[in-house]
């Protein structure tokens, strides 16, 4: 992963409002290891096929998340934004990311380490539970969003 | 019936409500691979008929026949109407192939517009689902032209892809404007576009407006405008402020034909742009 | 024959053996009289040049899609209901030109309307026939007129023959248009027959109708004819084949579009467009342009329409109503709810004749009632999103 300008961070709930009302032991945990990550434009922040292991709370910036297609070029299909979060594919087998991701224009992240995740949602299953309950609408509305695409909505 | 006067007598020459009436094409563009847009002038001079923003005409291409196509140009603009037509049947498809110079028939302006009074202070959110830009183009220019007699303005704009835009070098210059959001977003992009990816509802949680004292126009697909105009509700807008430009089958523009009934409304005549809160009961149900 | 000063209100009698009298003062007068006439097994309109021309001696048996004819026991000219067509055949014509132009070095331009519009006389007009003109004035001859209907209605001399008898499909007692003609006729007869008399009792109901019965040989009306035409209207009305509970049909119906009942006459109707067809208040058209073989001369020409087809709807690259149910609830809301909050009065005047003329027998009035059911509210199972 190349990123300018790696940087460890103290989380808080302030941080991000994913991140808010999340128990302070849990988010000096996930602590261990996040980066505040800067992407140029069109750098891309992962790729499809890789191995899956951040967790990204976008600050600033835009981030597209792009498919390959038939017969065309490369599809941005949805783009994601500040105070948006990106990527659950560590939370589903194989781990492997199955868009890639690029930013659209300088962008500001948080890149939450996803082993140290696993490892705290092991130990604190309510913990774990909580975040996955706090994903499952992004999960959710993103499906949602992309059947309403399907929908032709813009003819 | 003593109230039938004897006024038309036989044979009086009057064409009648029907009849179009000649315009020439001053000028043509190209917006999409499928949809161009046509600056029409009445035949002989004159300053044409006026029109609010959100009315329609119908336009008749010589030997094919007529179609409803809303007004896309300025209203303030006397002299010519701007029509953008996309090519889907045989009348459209005839319209877009008329050049500079060639005759097409027209008569109208019809029905009832954008409710532009209710919106003088307010703020105002417009959002546009592909072809549906085309009848607010008039009411965008009236804010425009006259942004300090509103509040803020939100304008989303959806397309299915960038090459589907409709009247780019004018939305880049809107887009340059301080005074006012115009936020695109697209179906799907190539890598070469930097914009919003995603569909206009997903653009509404974070519009800037004063729930209370906004109102809400939109127009584009039935679905696009029935999504746009619940994520608008659930910001808090009244649906007697959200306005929807509909469309129908259209023969006759008078009331006439029946074809363009929308449970009690005549899309030509009460339409075509209604509140939700008269209509969200027959967007409900299907095949109304 | 010494001309008698007439008035509006008069009610005169004429006996049938003049009945001649009143074609020949119609065709003196420069109409073109319309009436019944027996053809194809129906009694449907058509031009009338002398009394043999009526459908004597004939009656009609209708029931839900059936229609006979039968021979009466006596020689009444007017003792049927209502065929299968109606007056809008004349004035809301099934073709009709609108307009013609012409490639012109300019492009094009649009001729003067040329048609001159026949002066018609409508003899045997019922009751709910005249509701129906009613009706369909509000579409063509409202805000925007129809300049040819304009023409056409404000010419038509309308001579109304009250119901004597109903037809088994027959409902106008319910929907408030007959069987007694009040208004908007220029005269109305009502056929009278008992033993060897044979005769008409005469309402002059306009200045024109007064006009017309001034040069025929008419009798004041006794107080006893007066009756007779009382008792028979009465029996009429007291006879009506169907009725329909019309009283807050307009809410009910709007508020019901997803009764279970659409699905179930969706399932039978076959959206033939025959019940539109014969509606005598059924306006929907479509209009085709008909060019000359070079193109240099165009016709625009409106035809009937009916919302019971697929491209009624058809917008873009789909219809809108697919299934029968969506097309059959819009025909049935619009006629007797919708109707309402476009026109002011329901567009139905309880003729019967969407009855009569259904292949499959669908009733209106019959499923009016099932819609007046209260369905129980579904409880939605589970919580699937």
């Amino acid at each position: 992963m190349t990123s300018l300008g790696d940087a460890p961070i103290v989380l808080t709930e302030g941080t991000h409002p994913f991140l808010e009302r999340f128990d302070p032991k849990f988010l000096a945990a996930a602590s261990a290891n996040a980066r505040e990550m800067r992407f140029e434009t069109d750098e891309y922040v992962f790729r499809e096929g890789e191995r899956a292991q951040r967790f990204f709370l976008i600050l600033e910036g835009k981030v597209g998340l792009e498919i390959e297609a038939a017969d065309r070029p490369r599809l941005t299909v949805q783009t994601i934004g500040p105070g948006e979060v990106m990527g659950w594919a560590w939370l589903v087998h194989p781990y492997h990311w199955p868009v890639a991701a690029r930013a659209l224009k300088p962008t500001r992240a948080i890149a939450l380490d996803t082993f140290v995740l696993h490892r705290y949602f092991k130990l604190h299953p309510d913990v774990g539970y909580r975040f996955v309950l706090r994903l499952m609408p992004v999960i959710a509305k993103r499906l949602d969003d992309t059947r309403v695409q399907l929908a032709d909505i813009h003819a | 019936m003593r109230e039938f006067a004897a006024e038309l007598a036989t044979g009086t020459g009057d064409p009648g409500p029907y009849a179009p009436f000649p315009h020439r094409v001053i000028s043509r563009t190209k917006e999409t691979a499928d949809t161009t847009t046509l600056v029409l002038a009445p035949i002989g001079g004159g300053k044409g008929a006026r029109f609010s923003p959100g009315q329609f005409n119908m336009l008749y291409a010589f030997g094919v026949g007529e179609a409803a196509i809303s007004m896309s140009g300025d209203p303030s603009e006397e002299g010519t109407l701007v029509h953008t037509v996309r090519a889907v049947g045989n009348v459209s498809t005839a319209l877009s192939r008329l050049k500079p110079g060639d005759v097409v028939g027209v008569r109208g302006p019809y029905g009832k517009g954008w409710p532009v009074d209710q919106m003088r202070g307010k703020d105002v959110v417009v959002m546009a689902g592909g072809l549906g830009l085309a009848p607010l183009r008039p009411v965008i220019y009236e804010l425009y032209s006259h942004r300090e007699d509103y509040g803020r303005v939100e304008i989303i704009y959806g397309s299915r892809s960038p090459t589907e835009l409709l009247y780019y070098d004018e939305i880049q210059s809107w887009r340059t404007r301080t005074d006012t959001r115009f936020q695109v977003t697209v179906d799907s992009a190539d890598r070469n576009w930097y914009g919003d990816v995603g569909v206009v509802t997903q653009r509404v949680p974070d519009a800037r407006f004063d729930p209370a004292r906004t109102i809400a126009l939109m127009c584009g697909p039935e679905i696009m405008m029935k999504l746009s105009a619940q994520a608008l509700e659930a910001r808090g807008i009244a649906p007697s402020d959200i306005w929807l430009s509909m469309e129908r089958n259209m023969k006759c523009a008078i009331a006439q034909c029946g074809h363009c009934q929308f449970g009690p409304y005549f899309i030509c005549r009460d339409g075509p742009v209604l509140p939700y809160a008269r209509i969200r009961r027959f967007l409900a149900v299907r095949e109304v | 024959m010494s001309s008698v000063h007439r008035s509006i209100g008069d009610r005169l009698v004429l006996e049938r053996s003049d009945f001649p009298m009143l074609l020949e003062g119609l065709r003196s007068r420069g109409y073109v009289t319309l009436g019944p006439v027996v053809r194809d097994g129906a009694i449907v309109y058509g031009p009338i040049s002398r009394v043999e021309d009526l459908p004597i001696g004939w009656t009609d048996r209708q029931e839900a899609g059936s229609y006979r004819l039968e021979q009466r026991h006596d020689q009444a000219l007017f003792g049927y209901t209502v065929g299968p067509h109606s007056w809008k055949k004349y004035l809301f014509p099934a073709h009709e030109r609108l307009w013609t132009a012409e490639r012109s070095p300019e492009g094009f331009h649009v001729l003067p309307r040329s048609e001159r519009e026949p002066r018609y006389a409508f003899l045997g007009v019922r009751a709910c026939e005249l509701a129906a003109i009613r009706i369909q004035d509000r579409v063509f001859d409202g805000a925007f007129k129809d300049p040819g209907y304009h023409q056409r209605r404000s010419e038509a001399l309308r001579i109304a023959v009250q119901c004597t008898q109903a037809g088994n499909t027959c409902f106008c007692a319910s929907m408030g248009t007959g069987p007694r003609v009040d208004a908007d006729h220029d005269l109305a007869l009502t056929e009278i027959l008992t033993g060897s008399a044979h005769y008409f009792l005469v309402d002059v109901g306009s200045e024109r109708g007064a006009e017309l019965a001034t040069d025929l040989p008419l009798r004041p009306a006794t107080e006893a004819d007066v009756r007779a035409v009382d008792d028979l209207l009465e029996k009429t009305s007291a006879s009506m084949g169907r009725t329909m509970n019309a009283v807050g049909l307009r809410d009910l119906l709007l508020g019901r579009p997803e009764h279970s009942r659409w699905t179930e006459v969706g399932k039978r109707c076959l959206t033939c467009t025959n019940c539109t067809l014969a509606c005598p208040t059924c306006f929907c058209s479509t209009t085709e342009e008909v060019p000359d073989l070079d193109a240099d001369r165009v016709e625009r020409w409106r035809r009937w329409d009916s919302c019971f087809t697929l491209g009624f709807t058809h917008q873009g690259r789909a219809s809108v109503r697919t299934s029968a149910s969506s097309r059959y609830r819009q025909w049935l809301t619009h006629k007797l709810a919708s109707w309402h909050d476009q026109f002011g009065t329901s567009g139905c005047v309880g003729c019967g004749r969407c009855i009569t003329w259904c292949p499959v027998g669908i009733d209106i009035t019959e499923e009016v009632a099932a819609l007046r059911k209260e369905e129980p509210v579904a409880v939605p199972a589970g919580g699937a999103r």
